[in-house]
């Protein structure tokens, strides 16, 4: 009992002091020099003392969806901001792709820093239904007492107006004969779709089957493009289909960019490339139009090459998850690349939503125009 | 003699009184004759003559029938006409003490259906042969019909004289190939074998390309209304609505486009945009003209 006593207090205050440490240390200490990460096991810390400590605890808070104490850390430029604008500025609204994702982890990287002010870069991962998005954000933080607060200048999304916006575009409805009809009688043939353009590149994740496709039917047509790359001797290398690279629906003479991905695959073993384009009938509807507005090729503030621009909601339904698909051209018209990205915020009857596809550096200075196209997810029509 | 020569040998003499028994077998069996008679056709009755004596079992197998009967050596079989409805080659067997058979062929009955599927559903008018129609004889037990017949093609549109067309089949099978009319709407097609059997289909002739696609625009309070002149295609008919036209508007280093759907002829876009900016169309693979509008004042 002598001899068990000190091992006991000894395993006791060991564990106290683990638990002291494990409170108060501050997200992971692993990562880059100059890179603070967050990560899935957060400590309860309230240390603010340096913008990159206060900036860790807010985006700890944010990921733990501690949205008071996260929203109470914050300097607001704006009495318009509450916290309910605040909550849904990070959990999203409206089914958008946000209200489905989950910050997986951040890293966060010092732009600027002065005693009473800094600059932080903060690269957010989230996971998505579609997989990994991340976000790249710029947030100023203030020096006020003894303490960095996140300032908080997210302007709240205006509430759309109540209104009515008369919708009386086409639906197309399919009507499927019985089988008792005679045979031959009731033959409607799949739309004709076309492949106007394809282009094959070697990119640094593999081989790159891209082009554009285009409706030459009077009626909608659900597509699909498949790809099969070919050796020398004529056997299959691999096959792949555009998956979510494509606007799936083409109304009558719409167009579509595709790209099929064959990811460690290099283009010096490919001979040849067998196309094939599916389309079968389905119901469909014109509505709604969305417009793709101010489209400028940029350079942002990590040196990518991107295409920015607005998407506007013309029409009265609410799209939930926009998807941007861009394809670029060089001088010759050829298409040089395909892009695509998903818009986080859901889009709103009458409103704009900002968006923006990355180009590979390589191509950047051959793009002379592109085409942008958006596939639209409604949860009413899923 | 060994074990193993003497083996052989009784092996040897088992085969020889096995081709034995089949040479009398075979002998026998040319007791029996079958008289099958020519110009069997589908779906009327026959019979078959026999020759012996006594009684046998009578088989009949063909493409959709197997029966078996007892009869009389010598004397007729009766076929009904429910025995042979189906074409084609048929084996009659009589067995007594040993079999016989004969094969014969029943011919398909006269054409009184026809299948006719004609391709494509929609067409796009004005397009050189685009349509075509093949039609199937057949008799009324569905066998097809292989000696020729005449089918008499058939098709209009609404407001025009019917244009024909008849073809021999061949094999069973006539077709017609034809070019697409230049008015979009319902093609009707009609073929038929005489006067009793008329079978009909329809084929929607629909507007070709956009042809002569032109825009107008006006700044409005809330950007720039673009619409375009109702659209037809080179023959004059309007492309039908929910048909897309791509609205482009460049000005500076800025692009903004739009996907509209035409609806009654018409496509029309509202586009943001407040300095000069040209706008061009296009439907599918057709442009359209530029325009040109100044900045908002």
């Amino acid at each position: 009992m002598k001899r068990t006593l000190p091992i006991v207090i000894v395993i006791v205050a060991v564990t106290v002091l683990l638990m002291f440490v494990g409170l108060t240390s501050v997200g992971r200490s692993a990562g880059t020099v100059g890179i603070n990460a967050g990560g899935a096991l957060p400590g309860f810390s309230s240390d603010t003392s340096t913008p990159e400590k206060a900036l860790t605890n807010f985006l700890l808070d944010i990921q733990k969806r501690n949205w008071g104490r996260a929203f109470s850390s914050t300097e607001r430029t704006s009495d318009a901001i509450n916290e309910q604008s605040f909550i849904q500025d990070w959990i999203g609204s409206s089914g958008g792709l946000r209200s489905f994702s989950a910050l997986e982890r951040f890293d966060t990287r010092p732009l600027h820093a002065t005693d009473s002010e800094a600059q932080m870069r903060v690269r957010l991962h989230w996971a998505t239904p579609v997989g990994p998005v991340e976000d790249v954000r710029d947030l100023r933080l203030k020096h006020t007492g003894d303490t960095w607060r996140v300032v908080w200048d997210e302007t709240p999304r205006p509430n759309v107006p109540a209104q009515i916006v008369p919708v009386n575009y086409l639906r197309w409805d399919l009507v499927t004969g019985n089988g008792s009809d005679e045979w031959g009688s009731h033959n409607v043939d799949a739309p004709h779709v076309r492949i106007v353009s394809m282009n094959a590149v070697d990119s640094a994740e593999g081989v790159v089957i891209m082009g554009e496709v285009v409706n030459e039917d009077t009626v909608p047509a659900f597509v699909n493009v498949n790809a099969i790359l070919l050796n020398a001797s004529g056997g299959t290398i691999d096959d792949e289909s555009s998956f979510d690279k494509i606007l799936h629906v083409l109304l009558p003479k719409q167009v579509s960019p595709y790209r099929v991905d064959f990811p460690h695959i290099s283009l010096n073993k490919v001979k040849n490339v067998r196309m094939d384009v599916k389309a079968t009938l389905v119901p469909a509807s014109s509505d709604p139009v969305i417009g793709v507005m101010n489209q400028k090729l940029e350079t942002d503030a990590q040196g990518h090459t991107v295409l920015h621009g607005e998407l506007l909601n013309e029409s009265g339904e609410t799209v939930n998850i926009p998807h941007v698909i861009a394809s670029f051209y060089d001088n010759s018209g050829k298409v040089v690349w395909v892009s695509d990205g998903y818009v986080e915020k859901a889009l709103l009857p009458q409103s704009t939503e900002t968006f923006a596809v990355e180009i590979p550096q390589s191509l950047a200075g051959k793009v002379q125009n592109f085409h942008v196209v958006v596939n639209q997810y409604s949860l009413e029509k899923s | 003699m060994s074990s193993s020569t003497s083996t052989a040998w009784k092996s040897h003499k088992f085969i020889l009184a096995l081709a034995l028994g089949l040479l009398s077998s075979f002998a026998l069996a040319q007791d029996v004759a079958l008289q099958v008679p020519p110009g069997f056709v589908a779906g009327n009755a026959a019979t078959i003559g026999t020759s012996g004596s006594g009684s046998a079992t009578f088989y009949l197998i063909g493409p959709a029938t197997s029966i078996k009967r007892n009869i009389e050596l010598g004397k007729e079989i009766s076929l009904v006409a429910k025995d042979l409805q189906a074409a084609g080659r048929y084996v009659a067997v009589v067995c007594s003490s040993s079999c016989s058979s004969q094969a014969f062929f029943v011919a398909p009955g006269k054409p009184v259906d026809l299948s006719f599927i004609v391709h494509p559903s929609r067409a796009p008018v004005a397009e050189n042969e685009a349509i075509s129609g093949v039609a199937l004889t057949f008799d009324e037990f569905r066998n097809l019909v292989l000696t020729p017949s005449t089918v008499q093609f058939q098709w209009s549109t609404k407001g025009t004289n019917p244009m024909s067309h008849s073809s021999q089949t061949r094999e069973g099978i006539a077709w017609f190939r034809t070019s697409s009319g230049k008015t979009a709407g319902p093609l009707q097609i009609s073929a038929a074998i005489g006067n009793d059997v008329n079978t009909r289909r329809v084929v929607q002739q629909v507007a070709s390309i956009p042809c002569n696609l032109r825009i107008k625009g006006q700044r409005t309070a809330k950007g720039i209304l673009v619409e375009t002149e109702p659209i037809r295609d080179c023959s004059g008919n309007p492309v039908p609505d929910g048909t897309v036209v791509t609205f482009t508007a460049k000005g500076g280093d800025q692009t903004s486009s739009v996907d509209a759907p035409v609806k009654q002829d018409v496509a029309r876009a509202t586009i943001l945009a407040n300095g000069p900016v040209t706008i061009s169309a296009a439907s599918g693979v057709a442009m359209g003209n530029e325009l040109r509008l100044g900045a908002k004042e």
